[in-house]
């Protein structure tokens, strides 16, 4: 029998993982894009989740909200990424360094 | 079903986002001379919504959208404060976007939808509203940020803000769904801030409530730019184009307190307790990190960067004093921050010229010789930001302090008081180099002959002192909208 818990649990793993995606990587913007969309579908899991258990409807209509910004954002992302490689020719995490202090 | 009164209570929103569409198609059938004209046409969208925001307020707090949406006085005072300044910064920064060949329909459309997006969050009565509202600001200033797209730094920092901002959103919403878990436990889940101010009394799960309350304060910390969540704050602020940083400072800055206040009192209000230490644990880093670090800047806009961190730590002395005359001071504080913060980035948009940004402190030297009136305005931006009386700025202080001290929390109030003496030294290094520093050989730091831009910057630093000696009006509005 599968519980509430575990869905939360599963939730709560999925965002650790896309957060030490965040924190961990150090080379490259790309990774961290997906660590992004991960974290957000480890919130919608955990949404879904309490929606379906506790018997009502809204979250699982704010996990439509989320995932309709979600794609909004990666096309943002993305467009900046773009940006990115076209003006310095590397997306390397580590040689986003031009400002200091 | 949405009647027609729920959308008469969203009219300005809803007028916003209709001229924001009218815009965006008119700037793509119009001529490249007929372009320019979108400057004044926006800035006379924003201040028709203005008009709209203070035509409609209503006695009392009404809800539309089955309590998605509420109008308030708090919302009214933000909205006019936000569409007014973002006016400001539009004025402040055509001179500089001709310059850059950037007066482009994008940066008013931009604009104009994160001005709506603040409107959404600062008015939300629901989780869904205040993430909405936040995205859809944040969304609009990744790429406003990134508007320059042929230079080095803007790419960098769009990147750095857009990775940072999206890790808050997601810590937010992550506490959301935890708050929303602990909702359903023993009662009705529910996504209402109304309803989740009494969650606390009946769920069955407290502590699953707590995990999402230091969730969501996390997401408001990096929305605020409060340390140790305050990483984005320098790089944004001198990679983006100076018009965008001066909305990001304060337009964003405004939302970010309005989205505090919704989330905290009308969401948490229950757990205000446990939620104050946080927050003045937040301040007094903010503080520490902000003051002390800004000494050591070179660049101008890196240092009102750091700046920006310590004043949110005084709004934050408001917020954690958790009560209506906390909020009223933090409001206030909010507003005062948001006028200086365009005073000081306008002094810098009206000196740089093509080819010149004017950022490094080093390029103010000998101002006061070459541009005496803008050396003065300058002065006052800085004086007020320190707070040094009878400027604005030292009554916001006041106000906050008082705040703290009110709430019983005395040492928060000490702690303020020895950063804003630290604080001073760097303002005052700034008025230092423009006025007692030898300028540059061949210096020709003048402003641009921009008549309106000359004009509004005067009044916005000229108002600094103004409501510095006649601030009871402003604080009695805040109040108000508290009830007190």
């Amino acid at each position: 029998m599968i519980t509430l818990a575990h869905y939360i649990v599963l939730g709560a793993v999925l965002f650790c993982i896309a957060v030490a995606g965040l924190f961990i990587n150090r080379k490259n913007v790309i990774v961290l894009l997906m660590s992004i969309e991960l974290m957000l579908l480890a919130v919608n899991t955990n949404f879904v989740a309490f929606s379906r258990f506790l018997g009502d409807v809204s979250g699982q209509v704010f996990v439509f909200f989320i995932l309709t910004v979600a794609a909004a954002e990666a096309a943002i992302g993305l467009a900046i990424l773009v940006l990115l490689f076209r003006n310095r020719s590397t997306i390397n995490i580590a040689d986003l360094d031009s400002m200091k202090g | 079903m949405p009647t027609f009164n729920d959308i008469l209570i969203m009219a300005p929103e809803f007028y916003l986002v209709a001229a924001a569409c009218v815009l965006l198609l008119a700037d793509a059938f119009m001529t490249p001379e007929q372009r320019p004209q979108l400057h004044w046409i926006s800035i006379v969208v924003l201040l028709v919504a203005g008009c709209l925001v203070i035509a409609g307020q209503p006695a009392q707090a009404v809800t539309a959208f089955g309590g998605m949406f509420v109008r308030d006085n708090v919302a009214e005072i933000l909205k006019v404060f936000a569409l007014g300044t973002t006016a400001l910064v539009m004025v402040y920064a055509r001179p500089y976007l001709i310059d850059l060949k950037l007066l482009i329909g994008e940066f008013y459309t931009l604009m104009i939808f994160a001005v709506i997006g603040i409107m959404l969050l600062v008015s939300a009565g629901n989780l869904v509203t205040v993430y909405l509202g936040l995205e859809l600001l944040s969304l609009s200033s990744y790429a406003l940020v990134a508007l320059n797209r042929d230079a080095k730094l803007p790419s960098e920092a769009a990147i750095k803000y857009f990775v940072l901002g999206a890790l808050a959103s997601g810590m937010l919403l992550y506490g959301m769904s935890m708050v929303y878990g602990a909702s359903g436990m023993g009662g009705t889940p529910s996504l209402d801030l109304a309803s989740l101010h009494h969650v606390m009394a009946y769920t069955t799960a407290p502590k699953l409530l707590l995990f999402g309350l230091v969730f969501m304060l996390v997401g408001i910390g990096f929305k605020l730019g409060a340390a140790p969540f305050h990483m984005w704050i320098p790089d944004v602020y001198q990679g983006a184009p100076t018009p965008v940083t001066t909305f990001i400072a304060s337009g964003s800055k405004l939302a970010a307190f309005g989205m505090a206040y919704r989330l905290l009192d009308a969401g948490m209000g229950d757990l205000s307790h446990q939620w104050q230490l946080m927050l003045a644990v937040l301040a007094v880093a903010s503080l520490a990190i902000g003051n002390l670090v800004a000494i050591v800047q070179t660049n101008l806009k890196r240092m009102l960067a750091y700046s920006t961190i310590s004043h949110m730590g005084y709004l934050l002395l408001g917020l954690a004093a958790a009560g209506p005359e906390g909020y009223a001071a933090a409001m206030f504080y909010a507003i005062s921050y948001a006028l200086m913060s365009v005073a000081a980035f306008g002094v810098i948009l009206a000196l740089a010229r093509k080819g010149f940004e004017c950022e490094e402190i080093s390029d103010l030297k000998g101002l006061n010789q070459t541009s005496p009136w803008m050396a003065f305005l300058m002065l006052l931006a800085m004086f007020s930001l320190a707070g040094v009386p009878p400027l604005f700025g030292f009554w916001a202080k006041v106000l906050v302090l008082e705040a703290a001290i009110h709430a019983d929390m005395l040492w928060l109030a000490v702690v303020g008081v020895v950063f804003a003496i630290i604080g001073l030294y760097y303002y005052l290094h700034v008025i230092k180099v423009m006025y007692f520093d030898k300028p540059a050989e061949g210096s020709v730091l003048q402003a641009k002959p921009d008549v309106t831009l000359r004009v509004m910057l005067s009044l916005n630093a000229l108002s600094l002192l103004a409501l510095g000696l006649y601030w009871g009006p402003l604080l009695g509005w805040c109040r108000r909208a508290f009830g007190l």
